[in-house]
């Protein structure tokens, strides 16, 4: 629309004819306030807030829904407007109880802030107030009827933007109420996105309500751990006699690609960090077969001393490695570098949900043809065949909805059973099981109308799941590439499970391939590693199996549950010494030889990388006394196996220049442990051994794709990387497998192991197969 | 059936058939029915459009808008289907007027909407009826399949080639209802709740089509003026004030009724004569010009009293639905201004604050004041949430209780001081319940 321009308040501006005067003033710095406006939403012009007065016009008009046109004029801060302004406000509280003293709002609450700025000093309201009893709807959303001032945000959140319309509003005038519109309880991905948008203490957390004030809190702004979506997410952790706790996940500082959006794992099931089960103290098998707390410094001599014997007996080979899908970057490449060049083997592997490799391979020499999750929320025309994204990746899901209904995105999806974002679907198609293999012959021949509408999409995103594999995989790819050279002809992006499982896979947490898709086997590849052995290692299943033949002396497994996973019969470990890192004692902990309490992905900072290649920053939020990162225990671990760690972690003056602030070193005179420690050993005071920082330089040097904005990557941007893998790598066919690839299928209230010791995430499954077996009763 | 009143200064336009057993079609067309519509169809719509505006007919619902103009805004093309809507959601207190119509002459009401549907384009039409005259549906429908058996209604309305379809649909008991954009929610099946306007409902309307919307009366007059022509119809009124008015005269009155005047009527007349005078020959003390949402007037506002939309309106009140309010001087104004505000307390949608906090809070000063326990600043804090409320609600309704609040607190203040210091109310009066603080 062309611009036009306006008066407000004398000054003149500026916008596109049709914008709302709400957002042309406050693009303006012109503070419009309001309840009900909330950006994205349906408009409601229910709370008034926003009256303001258009000249020549009788009464006073609502910002919110006036749209601007050439030559209008404006008044939006007349003693009139105050005065309209203040009474809102005392209306409002007059059935309002102000018992903000003990409400969770208190402090943050937008009613609390209105009155503060624009409302009357005192109350006119002398009458008895309305009350009516608290409600509980779920485990995890509480309604205080009192409280609320009816802006109707929960309402349009849950139905426009969450495609779920689980609420509704009962009774009229006064008496009105916002009501689960299936009863009394909530049938509903228990996202508590209503929680999120209530300006009030309405809607209330069942994790966070009665738990703090906010002030209390510190706010740590860091990445979800649960799905391979990556919602940024803020943490408010307070002090414990333990280090630190969490006490709520939100993202209302819309930061990130999420914007507020988070789902219920993101919001809720953080829980799982101070279960009662966690692993807070280093456990050592004794001489009886007992695992047996011991003390850091004895369970990482006990595991090094083990791993240097059995490496200097009978080889690397000797030795598997097995990683995670929710560690760092940062911890991943370490923990393949130290199995290459500290263990010398090439066993290692991850339990892969998706087939990178095969995605690596498809894309191979060619440039900007992955979608970000920002390419995904502005495309014109998505393709998304297999996965089912409002279970297992809740932010596409909700990326894909606002992409629809506010920019008329065309999706299409193909699927071999109904999903729910069909509703969003511009065309369907539904697929035979197991037919995925033949998706790209079929978009192909052309002749469905779905098919041709695909074909006259100028520009198109393809989001497939990972019923793609190896072959179906390349095929897809290789049918979209089809579409033409330009960047916007065709991107892809492929579903993947948890936080880091991209990571892992970019990371090079494979037997054949090492960081960033390079196989091992390529002449020259990582020259600087030392010790690099040149042929691949072991698969998982190949690991397990000569474990079982007495041919694995040892096993180190890095935030996995393999014995769980493979369901493996745990006495096939009993002649393999197993070192695990955990934060539970999982079936594999439990029958490991030193089990070594891990930090969480809350717990500790450095990079993880989505499923759809976008890098983000994690920063340590919660702390708990007796656990360490994987980082840090790596770099322990090989200290302890007498390697000099600067060769591990390039901290010193050839590596990482970065001065992080953390130490003014041991020159300034005061006692500084630390810094003396480093100085001794010739180590660079500025950076910490332990700081996983100390190899993004190397990462970013080595890794291709890797090489990335690294000042946008501080400021808390995502930043997209894709990988850049060789033409034509060859990978070695039994290793990289597709059937290696076991995806998790995690749903929106389970998260792998994590979920299972997260109180809140069961409760919520409980909860919602209650409403369905209701449902299904009805 | 209501008894049918009578009065000679009355111009029976509207009312011409009532009591005449117009519900029956042969009747009807006796009486001259659907002879308009077929004039209709021979004239075309321009021509209807241009006698509508010249026959100063303006909306009987209450906010007086001029009803050929309203039909002009109609776009010509349009994508989506056009409507034409009845709104028959007679709500207001004190009005009574349109339940008769439907009673004695539905078939009006129909060849209204045939001759708005010629005019605009719009081959459906929904006749909406107040949830609470649920005996008057059946009369409706039995009107309506009647007109559909002669052909008057179908896909081929009196062989012209014309379509006209006409469904029938009651409301579920909300007065918010009676507002146009909410009515077309409710007949959506949704919540009756007022829709953000523009877009107006002539552009965007029922199903997102161009609709007009009318009231039950301002439909009904259709066919009389082009009947007898719209410059008889005007001559009927006052100036921009064509034809008559059912007039409901209600409250203290020897003669209540409805009676229909030519707009313009002198409303102290309207009391004195038509209305047989204050009952018991007692004193007149206020009155309400045009249903309970209309500011009280006083006697002595009423002396040269034209009731047509610009007078009553330079009075400082409206002319509104036309039910007139007869209160006696035996009336207790508190009382009375606790009665108005309860009604809108209770319909009150919700949906915008100032309407949903406002009209509750005033419903709870007045039952407290009235009781004797009100205090000498609820006086000033009536009249200022009141003030506080008009002109900044979503809709009417904010407005609708907000200004005859004012009008008693304003006029009658010093009535509201006499219930101050815990004195009974001066009007209580032996076996006649009074309102306590619930």
């Amino acid at each position: 629309m062309a611009d036009v321009t306006f008066i407000v308040d004398g000054k003149k501006l500026t916008a596109p004819a049709g914008t709302l005067l709400i957002d042309a003033c406050r693009k303006a710095g012109i503070e419009i306030p309001a309840f009900c406006y909330y950006p994205g939403l349906s408009l409601q012009a229910a709370c008034r807030m926003c009256l303001v007065r258009q000249e020549k016009v009788p009464k006073l008009q609502t910002a919110c829904t006036t749209t601007v046109a050439e030559g209008q004029i404006f008044y939006t801060s007349t003693p009139e407007i105050e005065q309209a302004r203040k009474a809102m406000i005392e209306l409002l509280l007059g059935n309002h109880p102000l018992d903000c003293p003990v409400c969770d709002a208190g402090g943050e609450c937008e009613l609390q802030d209105m009155t503060f700025k624009y409302g009357a000093g005192e109350s006119r309201m002398v009458d008895v107030k309305r009350h009516r009893d608290e409600q509980q709807w779920s485990p995890a959303v509480f309604y205080d009827r009192p409280r609320c001032i009816l802006c109707y945000r929960c309402i349009r959140m849950c139905g426009e933007g969450m495609d779920v319309w689980a609420l509704g509003i009962h009774n009229r005038g006064a008496n009105s109420v916002i009501v689960p519109n299936d009863g009394h309880q909530l049938d509903c991905e228990q996202c508590g996105m209503c929680i999120d948008v209530c300006p009030v203490g309405a809607l209330t957390s069942g994790t966070y309500r009665y738990k703090t004030r906010p002030w209390e809190m510190s706010h740590v702004s860091t990445v979800c751990t649960h799905c391979g979506d990556g919602c940024k997410v803020t943490l408010g952790v307070r002090s414990t006699a333990e280090g630190a706790e969490i006490v709520r996940a939100d993202n209302r500082d819309k930061s990130g690609i999420n914007g507020d959006f988070l789902c219920a794992k993101g919001r809720f099931s953080f829980d799982f960090v101070a279960s009662a089960d966690r692993l807070t103290e280093p456990l050592v098998r004794n001489a009886q077969g007992k695992l047996e707390p011991a003390t850091w410094e004895h369970a990482i001599r006990v595991a090094a001393r083990k791993l240097k014997e059995i490496r200097d007996a009978r080889g690397g080979s000797a030795i598997g490695v097995i990683g995670s899908n929710r560690t760092t970057n940062e911890e991943n490449y370490l923990l393949q570098k130290f199995a290459r060049t500290v263990l010398t083997t090439n066993n290692i592997d991850h339990a892969r949900s998706t087939d990178y490799a095969a995605f690596a391979r498809a894309l191979a020499g060619t440039e900007g043809k992955t979608a970000s999750l920002r390419d995904i929320a502005a495309a014109s025309a998505i393709l998304l065949v297999g996965g089912n994204p409002t279970e297992e990746h809740p932010l596409l899901a909700w990326l894909l909805r606002t992409n629809v209904r506010l920019n008329r995105a065309k999706l299409y999806v193909a699927n071999s059973q109904p999903i729910k974002l069909d509703r969003q679907a511009k065309a369907t198609q539904r697929l035979p099981v197991g037919s995925y293999k033949d998706l790209a012959a079929f978009l192909v021949q052309g002749e469905s109308d779905f098919s041709k509408a695909l074909a006259a999409e100028e520009s198109l995103v393809v989001i497939f799941g990972e019923e793609f594999r190896g072959d179906a995989a390349e095929n897809l790819v290789a049918w979209g590439l089809k579409r033409g050279p330009n960047p916007d002809s065709v991107r892809f992006a492929y579903l993947g499970d948890y936080a880091n499982s991209r990571g892992a896979a970019d990371m090079g947490l494979f037997p054949d391939l090492l960081p960033g898709y390079v196989p091992v086997t390529a002449p020259g590849a990582f020259a600087e590693y030392a010790n690099l052995p040149a042929t691949p290692g072991k698969s998982m299943p190949q690991m397990l199996e000569a474990a079982a033949k007495g041919e694995l002396g040892a096993l180190l497994v890095v935030g996995a549950d393999t014995v769980s996973r493979s369901s493996l019969d745990s006495a096939a470990l009993k002649n393999t010494f197993v070192v695990v890192q955990d934060l539970f004692l999982t079936e594999t902990a439990a029958v490991a030889d030193v089990v070594l309490p891990a930090a969480s992905l809350y717990e500790k900072s450095g990079t993880v990388t989505n499923t759809y290649g976008d890098i983000q920053m994690v920063r340590k939020a919660a702390d708990r006394a007796g656990v360490k990162p994987d980082f840090e225990i790596l770099v322990r671990l090989a200290g302890a196996m007498g390697v000099d760690v600067a060769t591990l972690v390039p901290f010193s003056k050839r590596g990482t220049t970065g001065d992080l602030g953390q130490s003014r070193g041991a020159q300034a005179g005061e006692a500084d442990r630390h810094a003396v420690w480093l100085e001794a050993n010739g180590l660079e005071p500025k950076l910490s051994p332990f700081d996983p920082l100390a190899v993004f330089d190397e990462i970013a040097r080595l890794v291709p794709g890797y090489t990335v904005d690294r000042i946008n990557l501080f400021a808390g941007n995502d930043v997209h990387t894709e990988p850049r893998a060789t033409p034509g790598f060859v990978p070695v066919g039994a290793i990289q497998s597709p059937s290696l690839v076991v995806p998790a299928h995690d749903t929106l209230f389970t998260s792998g192991t994590l979920g299972c010791y997260s109180t809140t995430l069961r409760q919520l499954e409980e909860h919602q197969s209650k409403e369905l077996a209701k449902a299904a009763a009805d | 059936m209501p008894r049918l009143v009578s009065h000679p200064d009355e111009v029976k336009i509207v009312s011409s058939r009532f009591g005449k057993g117009a519900a029956n079609i042969d009747r009807y067309l006796e009486l001259g029915g659907y002879e308009a519509v077929r004039k209709c169809l021979a004239q075309g719509p321009e021509w209807i459009i241009e006698e509508m505006k010249a026959s100063g007919l303006r909306g009987r619902g209450g906010a007086g808008f001029s009803t050929g103009m309203k039909w002009s805004f109609v776009p010509k093309q349009s994508a989506k289907p056009k409507y034409i809507l009845v709104n028959g959601d007679e709500s207001e207190p004190g009005t009574c007027k349109d339940h008769l119509i439907f009673l004695h002459d539905p078939h009006s009401i129909i060849e209204g909407a045939i001759i708005a549907g010629l005019a605009v384009g719009a081959k459906m039409g929904f006749i909406y009826l107040r949830g609470e005259y649920r005996y008057l549906i059946e009369i409706m429908e039995r009107a309506v399949a009647d007109a559909y058996e002669r052909g008057f209604l179908g896909k081929n309305i009196f062989g012209s080639g014309n379509e006209f379809q006409v469904i029938t649909q009651t409301g579920a008991g909300a007065y918010e209802v009676g507002e146009e954009s909410a009515l077309m929610e409710s007949l959506e099946g949704k919540r009756g709740v007022p829709r953000i306007r523009p877009p107006f409902p002539a552009v965007v309307g029922l199903y997102g089509g161009p609709t007009v919307i009318n009231n039950a009366e301002t439909m009904a007059n259709v066919p009389h003026i082009i009947r007898m022509g719209a410059a008889a119809y005007a001559a009927v009124g006052t100036p921009r004030n064509g034809g008559t008015r059912l007039f409901g005269i209600s409250g203290h009155v020897e003669r209540p009724g409805v009676y229909e005047l030519p707009m313009g009527y002198n409303l102290k007349k309207m009391i004195y004569e038509v209305g047989g005078g204050v009952r018991g020959g007692r004193k007149l003390k206020a009155v309400v010009p045009g249903g309970s949402s209309t500011p009280v007037l006083l006697p002595e506002e009423i002396e040269n009293l034209g009731m047509d939309f610009d007078q009553v309106g330079k009075a400082g009140s409206m002319l509104g639905s036309g039910g007139v309010v007869v209160i006696d001087d035996r009336t207790c104004m508190v009382e009375f201004a606790l009665r108005t505000i309860s009604f809108y307390q209770h319909e009150s949608c919700g949906w915008c604050i100032p309407c949903r906090e406002g009209t509750d809070w005033l419903k709870k000063s007045l039952t407290r004041f009235h009781a004797g326990f009100g205090t000498a600043s609820d006086i000033d804090n009536i009249q200022y949430l009141a003030e506080n409320m008009l002109g900044r609600t979503f809709c009417p309704l904010g407005d609708a209780a907000a200004m005859p609040t004012l009008g008693f607190v304003k006029k009658f203040r010093q009535e509201f001081e006499d219930h101050l210091n815990g004195k009974p109310c001066p009007y209580a009066r032996e076996g006649v319940p009074q309102l306590t603080v619930v």
